[in-house]
């Protein structure tokens, strides 16, 4: 099956274009606060990048910022060529940027199949009209998003849990749900928020799969995550942040040696 | 607390069970006999109560509508009625001779039928006003800003007394007259049936309301289940999960509200029509949470229980509590104690005392039907699971107590 966009999403840009997302200069202030200072990084189409850094980094602050969630007070977030700094959330899904949460975020109280169907609201367009009155085109838009909904249920590997209220799953099915209901609009990029959190080792291997799977789909990865085996693993580039700054960029190989790095994790002398 | 819990035992329905398909059958065989059971219950004397069950109708399409915003997309909506009052003093406006006493100087009367749709329009137009500076608001603050919305429009209607006659309101509002193609070929001089027929029986009132009614849930419920009720959800479930798979949550809390405003829109000019007379007094806050309390009764976002909860209050506040002195005079004979129902010293007599309470009564149903049947009447799938979850949660708790207390 294919999760990637079968009609291009609206700005797509062309192939030659190496970088999906370029982060300029980005600073966001809460008052007094600096979350995100002037931090500035390029993530490449196709690949996997992470985001890493100690709790209070200002890693989920800088997801929000891309995301339209907090719009950054200073600099640019460029996704295609084009500056979103300041564009809503629902714009910047229909731009092609999905997200999951940290802390779970499903629409609780909804079926699993009707999660995945909400997340393709930016991609379809039946009128209020044709919802009223249930036309031809209405039901031919409704099958789509199920059977559409089904496929990415079984491409994260929840499918017999369709009927069940989001809730109701266990909380490693909540994390892979979370992750169809994102890849349902159909993203050129893919955020992802500590997916790797509170999992088993066996779970973990599972969800490196899956990404790789994704990534198949010509999807780019931009994970937070905290799990180093999981990071090492699984990304090219790596950014480091640390009370809001950026300490370091670069491959697995080059951030393991980098000594700010270490003194950030492990506290200077060590 | 024993009671309540075997009680609710007892009530729970089994959640594997959709009682909807059973409730709209009961519903609709129930509609279309009750005219015949009302007649020949009374020998022919019941076009008062077909004219109540008719009022009732726009009780029900209230609470369809105020579902749509509460239940639906879960926007608390305080005030409510002020669109009930725009739809009737719009069919007020532009379907009777009041506007020869305003400054227009002369009487507007326009079909019955175009002034629904007007009134329709009208009420979902203040809907989108009112929403589009306040939507932004979240919970408690949309609450807020609703109730004084809904305090404004009857207070607007009322002390504009040059366009609205003020208190007096305006009275006699044209009654319907069947669309025109409807007085066709066959309405000739020999077959005059329906030659400027007007509605004035209480059975086409009664007729005419119910296959709204029918429209209206055969509408709503295709919603729920389109592209938009499932975003209504999402907004109401999670506002910022919802807007980061791409809902436009601003605008689609405003089609709720309009939709919402439009059905009260509706309501209202029929309400105009049937009652042939709008006044400010009919809109007040009483009415927004009378509406409330229907669908959160009868199971908040299920249009079967929204529809059996706002019958069931329709009937208390309006039929039970009215007709209680009387039976209480009467029950107290019958089982000996007439001496209760002279006034006596400081004993107002039993049915004056019934009188005196009869909000305390209605407050006390209500209670007790919330403990019983926390999730309403006829639940949403939802708000069973939600609650149900609750209620074992308690029981385990008084389980545990009861065991180390034995």
């Amino acid at each position: 099956m294919t999760v990637a966009p079968s009609q291009p999403a609206p700005q797509m840009a062309p192939a030659s274009q190496d970088f999906i997302l370029k982060i300029e200069h980005v600073t966001k202030r809460f008052g007094g606060l600096v979350a995100v200072d002037d931090v500035s990084f390029d993530v490449k189409r196709g690949e996997v990048f992470a985001l890493i850094g100690p709790n209070g980094a200002g890693k989920t602050t800088l997801f929000n910022s891309i995301t339209g969630i907090f719009p950054p007070s200073d600099g640019r977030v460029v996704f295609n060529g084009r500056d979103i700094a300041g564009a809503k959330p629902h714009q910047a899904a229909a731009l092609g940027i999905a997200r999951t949460f940290q802390n779970i975020r499903l629409f609780e109280y909804m079926s699993a199949l009707d999660n995945v169907r909400v997340g393709q609201h930016c991609r379809t367009n039946s009128k209020l009209w044709d919802s009223l009155f249930k036309t031809p085109r209405e039901r031919q838009e409704e099958r789509t998003i199920t059977d559409r909904a089904m496929e990415l249920l079984t491409f994260v590997g929840i499918q017999a849990h369709a009927e069940n209220y989001a809730r109701n799953l266990a909380y490693g099915q909540q994390r892979r749900l979370e992750i169809a209901r994102a890849l349902a609009t159909r993203p050129q990029l893919l955020l992802l928020d500590e997916p790797a959190a509170g999992f088993t080792p066996q779970e973990k291997v599972e969800l490196m799969r899956l990404v790789d799977k994704i990534l198949a789909e010509g999807i780019t990865v931009f994970l937070i995550e905290h799990d180093m085996k999981v990071v090492m693993g699984i990304s090219r580039n790596i950014a480091v942040l640390d009370h809001g700054e950026l300490i370091a960029l670069g491959s697995p190989e080059v951030i393991r040696k980098d000594q700010r790095v270490i003194e950030a994790y492990l506290g200077k002398g060590a | 607390m024993m009671i309540f819990r075997t009680m609710r035992k007892v009530w729970a329905t089994d959640p594997r069970v959709d009682p909807n398909p059973l409730v709209y059958t009961i519903l609709t065989v129930g509609a279309i006999l009750y005219p015949v059971w009302a007649q020949i219950s009374t020998g022919g004397q019941g076009d008062f109560l077909i004219s109540v069950l008719a009022d009732a109708g726009v009780y029900i399409l209230l609470a369809i509508g105020l579902n749509v915003v509460v239940g639906f997309a879960g926007l608390l909506d305080l005030g409510y009625a002020a669109f009930f009052a725009i739809g009737a003093y719009t069919y007020a406006f532009l379907a009777s001779d009041h506007m020869v006493v305003t400054p227009l100087g002369e009487a507007i009367h326009l079909p019955f039928w175009i002034v629904l749709f007007i009134g329709l329009f009208v009420a979902a137009a203040f809907g989108l006003l009112l929403g589009a500076p306040t939507l932004r608001l979240r919970g408690d603050y949309l609450a807020i800003v609703t109730l004084g919305f809904g305090e404004i429009v009857p207070r607007v209607f009322k002390n504009l007394s040059v366009w609205t006659s003020g208190v007096n309101g305006i009275s006699a509002l044209d009654k319907p007259v069947l669309p025109l193609w409807l007085q066709g070929p066959w309405s000739g001089d020999s077959l005059e049936v329906v030659q400027n027929f007007k509605i004035i029986s209480p059975m086409a009132f009664y007729v005419i309301m119910v296959l709204l009614l029918g429209i209206c849930v055969v509408l709503v419920n295709n919603l729920r289940k389109s592209r938009v009720g499932r975003a209504w959800m999402a907004v109401r479930e999670d506002e910022v999960a919802a807007a980061a798979m791409g809902v436009n949550t601003v605008r689609i809390k405003l089609l709720a509200f309009a939709i919402g405003a439009a059905f009260s829109g509706f309501a209202g000019s029929f309400y105009g029509a049937k009652l042939s007379l709008v006044s400010p007094e009919n809109f007040g806050f009483t009415v927004s949470i009378t509406i409330l309390v229907m669908i959160v009764l009868g199971g908040m976002g299920n249009i079967p229980g929204v529809i059996i909860g706002s019958l069931l209050i329709y009937w208390v506040t309006f039929l039970f509590l009215p007709a209680l002195p009387p039976l209480a005079n009467e029950w107290a004979t019958k089982i000996g104690l007439g001496g209760l129902v002279p006034p006596n010293g400081d004993w107002p007599g039993i049915g004056e005392e019934m009188h005196r309470l009869q909000f305390l009564i209605f407050g006390i149903i209500l209670v007790l039907t919330m403990l019983l049947r926390p999730q309403g009447l006829i639940p949403s799938r939802v708000r069973q699971q939600e609650l149900t979850r609750g209620v074992t949660e308690d029981q385990t708790i008084e389980d545990v107590n009861a065991e180390t207390t034995a």
